[in-house]
């Protein structure tokens, strides 16, 4: 394709972009109900599940999202999504028997001004929500990669990290991936191709041989995706993950867990 | 008939052109080199785009413009006031990196002929943002943003690269990532004028898009650069170089430094996104809208570091 084609071809994009605005836009909310969820109906969180977001999204690429579990062992599957965004379900946690998980923090992108739901699938099947409003970053903010080439470099690097918990019966941890997880949706400048898209598309983290959670996402959560998480500990003496991504890349880590609490 | 209401259009037309025309300084800042100052703002339908910092070098025979705003609307008020000061042909048009307030006017200047330079990571970044600039800041400005296309670089820069003007060389140097992934500055010898881009921010709050401590670094490093004043990216100009680094050190360090104690405490990110870097809050402008966004990204950054 020449240059021409290639202005073309973003003006094209432009014009879209433009129609998609000018209508008011649907909520999409409801459609996703039935692609996610099958159609299952849903109530409000009611203290089951809660959501902290921010009122707005200051980085577009890294907007932090914390699930909260006031009571885990009622929970089974919670699922984030940000309804806006070309791939909406950002990922779905399912939580491991008396894994004792008190909250789920992790990052995503947010493409534009967008409600987020968090769905807590309860032990008898029923299904929770809660829901918060985000406004779109502002400014040059792009939901992108910041360094294409340090995030391919550095793919597959883990990092865990522990936290002082007030709690002696819980465990707060941190477990952070290297990876583009890129969209794929954007052209190569070079060959003109629309690149492939490359993410994790799960990470496992047990404490010895004991799941905590399993979580399952896309393209929604953040470049180097991070989960840090309060869990119940059962005597194990290490957390290991295993990750896989889009393409087929394993990865995994194992790190000690330190005795103080 | 028909030729009264040609003329009838054209007059329309050149009409319309006037009016829709912003009012558009640009200052001779040396001799043969001219800047022109962006508001501090973010953009708007009102500012049309005309938030960054232009400019343009002119040789004994040709012209190099260096970005080109923030809307078509800029653009061609920019290239108006260009040609008010000279005819000579525009060989070069150089984009400082990605960002749409650089780079929205770039539509104005295709006809112009003029080569289009950039970072060799220019055209990926447009590629992987431009979809999405057209789409958000469409919300923001509205009409102003009609007849804006993304151009990508045809040239590109790796390392350094000179481009003659006709008895005035001028040395184009690309960057490690530091505020985007796609930084060039352009150095006029002659002169010697500085255009860093958005590797300098005065007044307006610096932005980080790319990464922090690189930003920090490449700082450093422009420094040694043999100028004697600069045009940033946003802000008064032009400045002593390389003094008008000084503000933006202070800011940044001060950001690491916040960020480093709050890993080190074990805070959240959305925690450290409110605190980290308010010390500065009174010696910037435009610091609500960019310091909880450059902690966020630095934060997780800085994570990475040794525990």
């Amino acid at each position: 394709m020449n240059k021409t084609a290639l202005c073309a071809a973003g003006a094209l994009f432009a014009l879209f972009a433009t129609r998609a605005l000018a209508q008011t836009a649907p909520d999409p909310w409801p459609g996703l109900v039935v692609d996610i969820f099958q159609n299952r109906p849903i109530s409000a969180a009611d203290g089951a599940i809660t959501l902290d977001a921010p009122a707005r999204a200051e980085d577009a690429a890294i907007v932090p999202m914390t699930l909260r579990f006031p009571d885990p062992s009622q929970i089974k599957v919670a699922t984030l999504v940000i309804d806006q965004n070309p791939m909406p379900m950002a990922a779905a946690f399912t939580l491991g028997d008396k894994s004792g998980v008190g909250f789920i923090e992790t990052r995503v992108r947010v493409n534009s001004y967008s409600n987020v739901h968090a769905v807590a699938e309860m032990g008898d099947g029923k299904l929770r929500a809660d829901a918060k409003f985000v406004k779109a970053s502002g400014g040059c903010s792009a939901p992108a990669v910041k360094d294409q080439d340090e995030a391919v470099a550095n793919i597959g690097k883990m990092k865990y990290r522990e936290f002082k918990s007030a709690d002696p019966m819980t465990r707060e941890a941190q477990i952070m991936i290297r990876h583009p997880n890129a969209s794929g949706m954007q052209m190569d400048p070079v060959s003109r191709a629309y690149l492939p898209a490359h993410f994790i598309d799960s990470v496992e983290v047990f404490q010895g041989d004991a799941p905590i959670f399993k979580m399952e996402g896309g393209i929604s959560l953040s470049e180097d995706p991070t989960f840090r998480f309060t869990y119940a500990p059962n005597g194990a003496k290490t957390i290991r993950v295993e990750a896989h991504d889009s393409k087929g890349g394993v990865y995994k880590g194992e790190w000690p867990i330190s005795e103080a609490s | 008939m028909l030729h009264i209401m040609l003329a009838l259009v054209a007059a329309f037309a050149a009409l319309f052109a006037a009016s829709a025309a912003p009012a558009f300084s640009l200052n001779e800042i040396a001799p043969g080199v001219y800047a022109h100052e962006g508001k501090t703002s973010l953009m708007t339908r009102e500012n049309l785009g005309d938030i960054a910092n232009l400019g343009a070098i002119v040789g004994d025979d040709a012209v190099a413009v260096i970005d080109t705003g923030g809307s078509v609307i800029e653009g061609r008020a920019f290239l108006a006031a260009l040609r008010e000061t000279t005819q000579k042909p525009i060989r070069y048009v150089i984009n400082t990196h990605a960002h749409p307030d650089h780079t929205f006017g770039n539509g104005a200047f295709v006809e112009t002929g003029g080569i289009f330079v950039g970072h060799k990571n220019l055209p990926r970044a447009l590629a992987a943002r431009g979809p999405h600039y057209l789409s958000a800041f469409r919300a923001q400005m509205g009409d102003a943003l009609d007849g804006v296309t993304i151009v990508a670089p045809t040239v590109t820069v790796e390392g350094t690269m000179t481009l003659d003007l006709g008895h005035r060389e001028i040395v184009l140097q690309a960057w490690r990532t530091a505020h985007s992934e796609c930084d060039l500055t352009i150095l006029d010898p002659k002169s010697g004028v500085l255009f860093s881009g958005d590797l300098l921010f005065l007044q307006h709050v610096p932005v980080v898009d790319g990464s922090l401590l690189g930003f920090l670094d490449v700082a450093d490093r422009l420094a040694a650069i043999k100028a004697t004043q600069v045009v940033a990216g946003h802000g008064p100009l032009p400045a002593p170089w390389p003094k008008a680094l000084d503000d933006q050190r202070a800011y940044l360090m001060r950001l690491t430094a916040d960020l480093r104690a709050a890993i080190k405490k074990g805070e959240s990110v959305a925690a450290a996104a409110k605190t980290a870097g308010a010390e500065q809050r009174e010696k910037w402008r435009l610091f609500d809208d960019y310091n909880a966004r450059n902690a966020t990204a630095g934060f997780a950054e800085l994570e990475w570091e040794a525990p």
